[in-house]
């Protein structure tokens, strides 16, 4: 049972973390994930980068998708930007890592920009058919501009690099990857407490009464594309130096489809939804090659018969979750919290 | 002085004229009412003055200054603010972050400061929630519900809460489009109360739409009747209430409504 303070300033009232009790837990979870790495098999470690990437990415989608409400089927585009922006300076330019991420994402966002402008006249389906179209012409631009992406070959690239050290091993790539996406996660915190945030969820909730509050429409979407490229652009960017090799094939329609599903599977407009989601959405296929590899000694054509099969239970989980329970696992998780809160008085 | 000016406004749509060439003066540091039939047009020439309807005849003067052209944001920015005959509050949000809103106006913090909240955009977000906590949750009687999503608050409360988010806004204008319409006897006291609070202690101008005659009677300074999309009477109370015009308007037409209204001002709403 948790006792509610009594809140004794602003400052404290408006803090993330109101309580010892939360502030106890995220301790917690930032030192689980230094000591993750220490005791995590290479497998684990590649699953951790992977998540992190997708984390990431997905709070990006987030943040335009669930907090401003529009919906975007370019997020792989706008990662492949961002993969290409670090491949080509990485290979041209041998900046270091802090400077071609950064590039990453301010290329990303500046494509994400011109991508948005439609969204003043366009909502709901057709602005994802837009984003869809803008999406299918990056991955034209990736496969034909050759004398800068490659082509179908793509661009492979030297590991990330900052003052001598260079950023090799899974391991070494997890200590650069979750600590942006912790930092990904706290900016985007922190903007939904104040003034720009606001002004985000009052256009997804209401934009008339948004602009009668002299929010203008345009240019507030317009910022919430290119913060959400941004994301997706670092997300990219890291991506590259994590596979160290990027073609067009690395960011497939698909890839969009499957943000889309972690934002919505988690919980739009939550941000830990959003975490949530993306872990599920990594994890979930895994575990169910995992799950195949483990029925093969006792049905010997298992993977035979699983293998088409994944992506249908994997779909058949998504859609499973859509139906029961469409707030997404942010909401279960708040449930499962909420018992531990009340627990030995009601449960 | 006239700190609004409506001159000659005519908005139609397709074949249905809401408004015709209706011309108002809103004097400053008053309380300036709008009164006439369901459908008169009295919502739309609010709409035209937030910048939502483009009027196809006439012009709007702010400040001595036209509005032609300018965008809804813009306006709002130069002080005018309003809320809606049907609600229109952030539903999931708070209460508290729904006032915020009102003062985005006055805030700077951009993207980068937002992301880091550090600094300036911290000390910009405390001053800001001091001053609704001080200026309009103390004074709209709201403390215990500011934690609250607006959607479960009962809709008195939530007419007040959309108050609160007008006055974050510090506006010179203040337009209410049926601000005790679906109150009790007991909510419609309180409204008036800081209606006239608003003008007195504030100094902010109110322009206001309302059909409870009993209300609109005992605050406004300034009156005008708006029939189909017309203009027919314009003065204080005791004139509007005399005038023929106005009479023969509730009286003659088939609205069973605004007759009843009309007939029995102090009606507790059902
Ligand atoms: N967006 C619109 N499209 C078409 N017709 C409209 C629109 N807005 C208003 N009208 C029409 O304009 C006329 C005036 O409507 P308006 O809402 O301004 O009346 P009102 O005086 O506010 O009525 P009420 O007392 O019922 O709120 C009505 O005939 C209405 O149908
Ligand atoms: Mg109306």
């Amino acid at each position: 049972m948790r006792i509610g303070d009594a809140k004794q300033t602003y400052v404290a009232d408006e803090a993330i973390w109101t309580t010892s009790t939360q502030k106890f837990w995220f301790s917690i979870l930032l030192l689980g994930l230094l000591i993750f790495p220490l005791l995590a098999n290479s497998y684990l470690l590649y699953l951790g980068c992977l998540v992190g990437i997708a984390v990431i990415s997905t709070t990006g989608l987030n943040i335009l998708t669930g907090f401003t409400g529009l919906i975007s089927l370019g997020q792989a585009g706008f990662m492949g930007v961002g993969a290409y922006t670090v491949a080509w300076l990485s290979t041209n330019t041998g900046l270091p890592f802090p400077i071609t991420l950064l590039l990453a994402g301010l290329m990303a966002a500046a494509v994400g920009f011109l991508v948005g402008l439609p969204s003043l006249r366009v909502k709901g389906l057709y602005l994802a058919i837009a984003t869809l179209a803008a999406s299918v012409f990056l991955h034209f631009i990736f496969a034909e501009w050759e004398s800068v992406t490659g082509g179908m070959e793509g661009l492979s690239l030297e590991p990330a690099h900052l003052f001598g050290v260079t950023f090799r091993s899974d391991f070494a790539m997890y200590f650069l990857i979750v600590p942006l996406a912790v930092l990904a996660v706290l900016a985007a915190r922190n903007l939904f407490r104040t003034r720009i945030g606001r002004a985000f969820i009052a256009i997804r909730d209401r934009d008339i009464s948004a602009e009668i509050l002299g929010i203008p429409l345009l240019r507030y979407k317009l910022m919430s594309f290119a913060l959400s490229s941004f994301y997706a652009g670092v997300a990219g960017g890291l991506f590259a130096y994590f596979y160290r090799v990027v073609t067009p094939e690395s960011f497939p329609l698909t890839m969009s489809i499957f943000y889309l599903a972690a934002v919505i599977v988690g919980g739009m407009g939550n941000l830990l939804g959003g975490i949530l989601g993306a872990a599920f959405m990594t994890l979930v296929p895994e575990a169910l090659k995992l799950l195949t590899a483990a029925l093969t000694p006792f049905f010997p054509n298992a993977p035979v018969f699983m293998s088409p099969m994944l992506e249908i239970i994997f779909g058949a989980l998504i859609v499973g979750f859509l139906i029961f329970e469409p707030h997404g696992l942010a909401e279960i998780w708040r449930r499962v919290r909420r018992f531990f809160h009340l627990w030995p008085f009601r449960s | 002085m006239n700190i609004l000016e409506i001159d000659q406004l005519s908005l139609s749509f397709g074949g249905v004229k809401a408004l015709e060439d209706v011309s108002l003066r809103v004097p400053k540091d008053t309380i300036t009412t709008i009164i006439g039939p369901n459908g008169a047009g009295k919502t739309s020439l609010f709409n035209c003055i937030s910048g939502f309807y483009k009027p196809q005849q006439g012009r709007i003067t702010y400040q001595g200054k036209p509005l032609d052209g300018l965008r809804p944001p813009k306006r709002a920015g130069l002080g005018l603010a309003r809320t809606f005959q049907n609600i229109a509050l952030f539903r999931g949000m708070t209460v508290l972050d729904n006032i915020k809103l009102g003062a985005h106006v006055h805030m700077k913090t951009g993207l980068l400061g937002s992301l880091v909240y550090f600094g300036r955009a911290r000390r910009e977000e405390m001053a800001v929630r001091e001053e609704v906590e001080r200026r309009i949750i103390d004074f709209l009687e709201i403390d215990h519900i500011r934690r609250q999503p607006v959607a479960n608050l009962p809709y008195g409360l939530q007419k007040r809460v959309e108050l609160a988010r007008a006055l974050a806004m510090k506006p010179e204008v203040l337009m209410l489009d049926e601000p005790v319409a679906g109150m009790n006897r007991e909510e419609k006291e309180d409204m008036a109360r800081f209606i006239l609070d608003i003008r007195e202690e504030w100094g902010i101008t109110i322009l206001m739409v309302e059909h409870d005659m009993g209300m609109v009677m005992d605050i406004s300074d300034h009156i005008a009747v708006l029939n189909f999309g017309k203009v027919i009477a314009e003065g204080d109370p005791g004139t509007v209430q005399k005038n023929p015009d106005v009479i023969k308007a509730y009286l003659g037409n088939s609205d069973i409504e605004s007759l009843r209204r009309k007939l029995n001002p102090n009606r507790e709403a059902a």
